[in-house]
């Protein structure tokens, strides 16, 4: 198992390379997620707002 | 009638509700397959496969640098013809998978260019050299940079979204001739041309490996950019009905795992 | 011209009359250009901007390397050539700005002539007012930087033929980046990978030139590179103007 993870004496070169490979690909995969669920609570935050101001301003839907 | 060529389902999926329930659905599978094609590839590549003969382990970074390297161009490749898609027919979800496959494009190149830069450390003692492959990879990712920049430098997402697909067109003209330019200027400056793979063609053993993970990789794009597609056409649409419909039905989620 | 009916001066009258109406695509070409140097000229203190960007980074170099006139002469092609290429960019950002902004691209698009045709007028015209004056003050910066005498006719040859080649790539960009909020860095982000085909080679015949090698190869390269671009770049330059204006 150590000697699997000395990788020959290039361990310093070989790990690095997997650990940016799946840090960049983790980016990639999380950020649009992250974006998701922020866009999500602002269309909840929008939709919850358009109620209120319905129920509580029935004119206003009336008169547009 | 005009457009009886496009066979049906091609205009059902183009519609954004239908793509998004698409993508929803196929995303998990497609991301479980690639982490499946990747273990087994990486398996294959770092425990079975012997060290090279010249190269001891260090060569094990091919596995990761060669198969992102082919992503950088394939993804190009892809992005290029839905952006030419978008340009001709002006499908909304043209545009959103050229525009959205690009900041993957560019993670791939990046990998490369660092992966290879790893690589080379120990085999050419540089971390970087003027080789034309590299060169051309580096240009690559400016290719790359110069599409997202300016697709976010509008206002309008649309309008930027075409003007980024014709620079990505450009691109596709201008890729083949910075590769041989680069080749000529290499050898007019008698620079270090290395071939990291050798004259002897790849054993089995390795090439198999590496063959799983290209695999790996390409589903691991289809996965992310269903994904990406999925979020930038619930913003671009945010004001159909179709989205209210999908807002209303899920509980508003403060806290709990992205999805 | 309804009291004349039918004699000899009709079918003249009516060709003067139509050719009033739809002016030739020369005529048009002719009033932008004519129009483009108007302008220049009463900007004319903005025309000397490049050439003085050129004038101190070219003195900066002796500065940070020192006065070796050998070292100077060696690397004085490349230099000056990215220079010049540098000095290229900050016109390049306001190739068609002003014209989005005022509402003459839309007049382009109406106009009977072809677009294309119109934006490699304009490019023509760019050229001449804001590369030229850098062209014509190289043999003094050259002078600067101890280039032999001999190497300076093939820079200029092939600035010559490398700037109008920059000028036709950095139009498409220009007219790409015109409807963005900002450019500037963009546009030289968006222009480095167009860029490197051309500065290889244009380099690469002043460094041939300058060990006593043929250089026509690239030259040539550059030239067949350039007949390409005045074919290919107005079109793609039309293509990006029609998305910069429909909104």
């Amino acid at each position: 198992m150590m000697d699997w993870l000395a990788m020959g004496g290039y361990a310093a070169y070989v790990w690095p390379a997997y650990a940016v490979f799946f840090a960049v690909l983790a980016w990639d995969w999380l950020a649009p997620s992250f974006r998701k669920r922020k866009l999500m609570r602002e269309l909840h935050g929008r939709i919850a707002r358009e109620q209120t101001r319905n129920t509580r301003v029935p004119r206003a839907e009336a008169s547009a | 009638m005009s457009r009886s060529y496009i066979p049906h389902w091609i205009h059902w999926l183009g519609s954004p509700p239908n793509f998004y329930r698409f993508a929803g659905a196929w995303r998990p599978w497609l991301m479980a397959a690639a982490l499946a094609a990747g273990a087994i590839g990486l398996y294959g590549g770092l425990v079975l496969a012997p060290p090279d003969y010249q190269q001891g382990d260090a060569y094990r970074i091919i596995f990761i640098h060669v198969p992102s390297a082919w992503m950088s161009l394939a993804i190009y490749a892809g992005m290029a013809v839905a952006g030419l898609i978008a340009l001709v027919w002006r499908v909304k979800l043209a545009e959103v998978i050229a525009m959205e496959s690009a900041p993957i494009g560019a993670a791939f190149t990046l990998v490369t260019l660092v992966t290879g830069s790893l690589w080379g450390k120990p085999m050419w003692g540089t971390w970087w050299t003027w080789d034309a492959r590299l060169t051309s990879e580096l240009v690559l990712l400016f290719l790359y940079l110069g599409v997202i920049g300016l697709y976010h430098a509008f206002e309008d997402r649309r309008r930027g979204a075409r003007a980024a697909s014709l620079l990505a067109l450009v691109g596709v003209v201008n890729l083949p001739i910075v590769h041989y330019s680069v080749q000529w200027w290499n050898t007019l400056h008698q620079g270090s041309t290395v071939d990291l793979f050798g004259r002897s063609s790849i054993a089995p053993s390795m090439l198999w490996p590496l063959l799983v993970m290209a695999l790996a990789t390409h589903l691991y794009y289809f996965a992310s950019i269903l994904g990406r597609a999925r979020t930038d056409l619930l913003s671009l649409e945010s004001g159909k009905q179709w989205v209210r419909e999908l807002v209303e039905e899920q509980p508003a989620q403060r806290q709990g795992a992205p999805t | 011209m309804v009291s004349t009916p039918s004699n000899a001066l009709g079918p003249t009258r009516a060709r003067q009359g139509q050719a009033a109406r739809t002016p030739t695509a020369w005529h048009a070409c002719r009033a932008l250009l004519r129009r483009d140097f108007v302008l220049a000229w009463r900007r004319r203190g903005e025309l000397f901007l490049p050439l003085l960007y050129a004038v101190i980074v070219t003195a900066l170099f002796p500065f940070a390397l020192g006065p070796d006139p050998q070292l100077l002469g060696r690397i004085a092609g490349g230099v000056l050539l990215v220079i010049v290429v540098l000095a290229m960019l900050p016109a390049l950002d306001s190739m068609f700005r002003s014209d989005l902004e005022d509402g003459t691209l839309e007049q382009w698009l109406l106009a009977p002539q072809p677009l294309a045709l119109l934006a490699l007028t304009r490019v023509i015209a760019h050229w001449l007012t804001t590369v030229l004056p850098l062209l014509v003050v190289m043999p003094l910066l050259g002078a600067l930087l101890d280039l032999p005498a001999g190497v300076l006719p093939v820079l200029l040859v092939a600035l010559l033929l490398a700037t109008p080649l920059l000028a036709l790539l950095g139009s498409v960009l220009s007219a790409l980046a015109a409807g963005a909020r900002r450019s500037g860095i963009l546009l030289a982000l968006m222009l480095l990978p167009l860029a490197v085909p051309v500065v290889i080679f244009a380099a690469g015949a002043i460094a041939a030139a300058q060990s006593g090698m043929p250089y026509l190869a690239p030259l040539a390269w550059l030239a067949a590179a350039l007949a390409m671009a005045i074919v290919l770049a107005p079109l793609a330059c039309a293509a990006a103007l029609r998305i910069a204006v429909e909104s």
